[in-house]
């Protein structure tokens, strides 16, 4: 029980880790990148040994309870199994909860400790493990890099604040690792912050998801407030006990529904996701694929009891959660196949796949929803290194896919077999990952009640299939294009010249910077001078990446092909959900039968599978192969076809509605009313006067005798300037004469108060 | 002691504050000026404080005007600085970019 | 007796402390040196924590020592210093409306010490019974925590906004 009551470590390493890198890091040999990595590798330990305890655990509770159950007396807390329920039931696992004062507010106790479940062990060891494979591969990727201390930095808190939020046993502390995850995110994200492009994106990702957040905090303070407890397990069960008002249960749902909405980057506000692709690629890879944008979803599955009685899932039919899923599967599918960066496709890919498990957990399929986090875990930050491979060591530090790669499969063999390995895995290709989460998910939508959900995963996975299809393609299949061809042109001229042209696509080369850095820090760094030569190697045409890349994609790749099988549906390996699913009743909503596994069932979707992939196929063979092709072109020909391009290219107009409505919407008004009282108020009163004047003057003219009255006429000329110039005067522009009047009004103001009220 | 002698230091630290925002030229001394003003804030609020008997609130909120202060004067200097780094000056009767 | 020694004792360490402070303010806003006025500010701003105390109010009076003439101070000096100009005898630090800022003030003391006066006469003060920092804290951090809150926001904006505007680039 050693690693069980020490979990702990597993955020606390990390956060050490941060501050010696942050402290020592510099002066260190490696930079400071040493720090990281060892704290992440502690870390995966423990989150091993906790794993393993806490299967260990699970089977004695499953069998009998002596052992755990004198465990637990001793610790003063009761092993309670399920008494009533069916024979085959599970037991309901007690979790394991540690808690310790944190602060304390008036009479409010804010704790700090520790939940471990199924759920929570399942992402430890995949923060845990992803969080080391990416920080080794980084140590190759961002070598020479001028802020490689502060990305190891950011790179190893960012993993203390999602194992902290992950193991939250109250919803303070998982509020607490959720804002440092947007903060390292934004850090990240704007790593390399001198193009203005990047610390833009980064700014968009922190405030789009600040927006979620809002909702976060009043999910909270509702819970808070009704349950009277911050603990997830306290609020898990108070949900379930029938004691709350649904209409309460359903405004806390809507508002954590908004923070999921925010963080797992689901429609509308997924325009963040694919625009925080400028961080570096190990950065997309962990944050902004397969841990971060995660935490969403985690929030959903962690009180999922809150949804289950807000949006009444056990009913069928439709709910929030499962139509925003849904809408966003669909969405970014779509736009995934407009997209020219490679970085884009994957980031679009997985705000679809993100769609997926919301979907999931929409429509009852918890326990599916968990698996395709932890699955899509290793495929898709496999892919996502995998393009960084391409970009560092094939195309020169550029992912365009369109001008810069193709018939890289020769040239890279072992990035491309990872590479086709994830994406037939996402695809969801049978008995490789991706196959047993997705399909249970779809399948699990039929078998709920949700047909029409179920239809929506089909047609996400035939989109999924279609739009990775062409990414292969055009990444490793055909000519070799631009740098992938050895043509060493300027990237950093390219990415500002024409790709500016097409502002929508933005930046193709963001690792450019990589480069930039090198030059800089020419000066220091012994580990730079051993890279000076790898280098140039790099610069002169597409090679295989080195193995500190290398390892972390095989590695990957084999738990895109492996994982799957701990929850195999068809071959009735289900450890996952004996291990993860909590088991019903006590603090968790009975779920819905789970549908038993037909081969026939899954027929549907493996055939759209296969046909996503013979039509995508044939389309880019038609579309960049052959230029005669009686397609080539067709978006250009075709009005409507062209319509439907532009419209997705613009990516359905969101940023310009946020940017140009909203946002305009509420400063616009705001100026042009300011403007207005100044122009129409202000000088319309100066106005008013001078021109009061001259029209007295004028009728004086006109109507006394001019003769007779000449210097009154002159009089009230001088009039009308000299009291346009008088209230000049006090426009004067000189604060400190405007402090006296406003001083001096208030007193007499005051004085003229206390003389006349009080008489 | 009567609560009338704090009001009243209050009031004339008020208003020497008041005629140094007025009076001076130098963006430092105005700034100082305000800091005059702000005390004086906090000499009523502790001294209404402490004819309720002890109510802590007053003694909170001197704290938060102490912060606050804090703030505006990093924020106030800065802007000095700036507006110097631009004019080599900063005599405050010398701008007059606001005019109307 | 005793309690009416006391009173005079702080009688006059009230007078005493009221006439430094008003003394020092008034050089604070009339001298020429721009380090002198920072440093009759320090004398100004020592008098508050004094009658802070006298006031009960501890905390605040450490809180003011530490903020204004730790902090605050330093700033103000730092300024002068990175200003540069007219450090030590400046020929001009007032502008031409000296005249009008004494009238505004004088008006304002005559409104305010007139109002204090007929509001509230001869008003005793309590006693002085120390409040505890723990009855502070908890005021803080319970009742008006959201103050708090959006103090720290406020703080977190300044810290930003005086690096933004005091960075060279």
């Amino acid at each position: 029980m050693w690693f069980l009551e020490h979990s702990w470590l597993i955020p606390v390493v990390p956060a050490v880790g941060f501050f010696l890198i942050i402290l020592f890091g510099k002066k260190m040999p490696m930079k400071g990148s040493e720090f990281g990595i060892a704290s992440m590798l502690t870390s995966l330990v423990v989150a091993g040994g906790t794993a393993y305890e806490w299967i260990q655990r699970v089977d004695d509770g499953a069998g009998g309870e002596s052992t755990s159950a004198r465990f637990f007396g001793a610790l003063g807390r009761a092993v309670v199994p399920r008494a009533e329920g069916t024979a085959e039931a599970k037991p309901f696992v007690e979790p394991f909860i540690k808690t310790w004062n944190w602060w304390q507010s008036g009479g409010t106790k804010f704790t700090i400790g520790m939940h471990i479940d199924g759920l929570s062990v399942t992402l430890l060891l995949v923060v845990a493990f992803i969080s080391t494979l990416v920080q080794i591969y980084s140590l190759e990727y961002l070598r020479g890099d001028r802020r490689y201390t502060h990305f190891f930095a950011a790179l190893t808190l960012f993993s203390a604040g999602m194992l902290t939020m992950v193991l939250a046993e109250g919803l303070v502390q998982f509020l607490l690792g959720w804002e440092i995850m947007g903060l390292c995110s934004f850090m990240l994200i704007g790593h390399w912050w001198e193009d203005g492009y990047n610390s833009r994106s980064a700014l968009k990702a922190f405030f789009t998801v600040r927006t979620g957040d809002v909702g976060l905090l009043i999910g909270i303070a509702i819970l808070y407030f009704q349950s009277g407890t911050f603990s997830i397990q306290g609020i898990s069960g108070w949900a379930l006990s029938g004691k709350s008002s649904h209409l309460v249960l359903l405004m806390a749902s809507i508002a954590l529904l908004v923070a999921i909405i925010g963080k797992s980057g689901q429609f509308p506000l997924h325009t963040w996701l694919p625009d925080a692709m400028a961080g570096p690629t190990p950065v997309s890879s962990l944050l902004h694929s397969s841990t971060m944008v995660v935490a969403g979803i985690f929030l959903g599955a962690r009180l999922y009891p809150v949804f289950w009685e807000g949006f009444s899932i056990h009913n069928g039919g439709a709910n929030p959660m499962a139509i925003i899923g849904g809408i966003t599967i669909v969405i970014a599918a779509l736009l995934a196949f407009v997209q020219v960066d490679i970085k884009k496709v994957l980031a679009y890919s997985t705000v679809s796949q993100l769609g997926y498990m919301l979907m999931g957990l929409g429509v009852g399929a918890w326990t599916p929803a968990v698996f395709h986090i932890f699955t899509h875990a290793f495929f898709k930050a496999c892919l996502f290194l995998g393009a960084g491979s391409v970009a560092h060591s094939g195309s020169h530090h550029s992912f365009d896919m369109k001008k810069d790669m193709g018939g890289l499969r020769k040239k890279m063999p072992i990035t491309f077999a990872t590479f086709v390995i994830s994406t037939m895995a996402l695809a969801g290709v049978p008995f490789l990952a991706g196959f047993f989460s997705k399909d249970e998910i779809i399948a699990s939508a039929g078998h709920n009640g949700y047909k029409t959900f179920m239809y929506i995963g089909l047609a996400g996975a035939f989109m999924t299939t279609a739009y990775m299809t062409r990414c292969v393609y055009l990444t490793f299949f055909g000519e070799a294009r631009g740098a992938a061809a050895g043509i060493h042109h300027d990237v950093h001229a390219d990415a500002h010249g024409p790709a500016m042209a097409h502002a929508a696509v933005g930046h193709d080369s963001h690792d450019a910077h990589a480069d930039d850095g090198l030059q800089e820090d020419q000066g220091h760094a012994p580990a730079h001078t051993g890279h000076g030569d790898a280098h140039t190697d790099n610069g002169h045409g597409p090679h295989e990446s080195p193995l500190l890349i290398t390892v972390p994609l095989i590695l990957l790749s084999i738990g895109a092909i492996f994982a799957g099988y701990l929850n195999a549906a068809p071959f009735h390996w289900e450890k996952f959900t004996e291990w993860v699913e909590p088991g019903a009743g006590k603090f968790f909503p009975e779920l819905v039968a789970p549908e038993t596994f037909s081969w026939i069932g899954a027929l549907p979707s493996i055939v759209l599978v296969a046909l996503g992939f013979v039509a995508a196929l044939f389309v880019c063979k038609a579309l960049y192969a052959e230029k005669r092709a009686p397609v080539y072109g067709l978006t250009q020909r075709s009005a409507p076809l062209r319509a439907g391009y532009t419209f997705l290219w613009n990516k359905y107009y969101l940023d310009d509605f946020y940017d140009k409505v909203i946002v305009a919407g509420l400063i616009g008004p705001i100026a042009k009313g300011a403007y207005w009282v100044h122009m129409n108020i202000l000088d319309g009163f100066v106005d008013l006067v001078g021109k009061f004047f001259a029209a007295f003057g004028k009728w004086t003219y006109k109507y006394v005798d001019q003769g007779v009255i000449d210097a009154s006429v002159n009089g009230a000329g001088r009039g009308a300037s000299g009291a346009g110039g008088g209230l000049r005067f006090i426009q004067n522009g000189k604060i400190q004469q405007y402090a006296a009047i406003l001083f001096g009004a208030a007193a007499l103001g005051a004085l003229a108060l206390v003389i006349f009220v009080q008489a | 002691m009567l609560l009338n002698e704090f009001l009243l230091l209050g009031a004339a630290l008020f208003c020497i504050g008041v005629y140094g925002v007025i009076a001076r030229k130098n963006g430092v001394m105005v700034l100082m000026s305000i800091e005059l003003i702000l005390n004086s804030v906090n000499i009523n609020l502790l001294a209404f404080s402490l004819r309720h008997g002890g109510d802590v609130t007053g003694q909170v909120f001197s704290l938060y005007v102490i912060a606050v202060a804090a703030a505006e004067v990093a924020v106030g200097l800065a802007v000095v600085l700036l507006i110097y780094r631009n004019r080599r000056s900063i005599a405050l009767d010398e701008m007059s970019e606001m005019k109307g | 007796m005793l309690a009416v020694s006391y009173n005079i004792g702080q009688q006059v360490s009230f007078g005493i402390l009221a006439l430094m402070m008003l003394v020092a303010a008034v050089r604070v806003v009339t001298t020429k040196n721009v380090v002198h006025a920072a440093l009759w500010l320090v004398i100004v701003l020592a008098g508050a924590a004094a009658q802070y105390i006298m006031l009960a109010a501890e905390f605040v009076a450490v809180t003011q020592v530490l903020v204004y003439i730790g902090a605050v101070m330093v700033l103000f000096l730092f300024g002068t210093m990175l200003t540069r100009s007219q450090i030590g005898k400046g020929a001009d630090t007032d502008n031409k409306s000296r005249a009008s800022a004494a009238i505004v003030a004088l008006i304002m003391a005559g409104t305010l010490g007139y109002v204090l006066v007929n509001s509230f006469h001869a008003e005793q003060l309590p006693d002085v019974t120390p409040v505890s920092t723990e009855r502070v804290a908890d005021a803080i951090f319970g009742q008006y925590s959201l103050p708090f809150w959006a103090l720290s926001i406020v703080l977190t904006a300044a810290a930003v906004g005086a690096i933004v505007l005091a960075r060279r680039d």
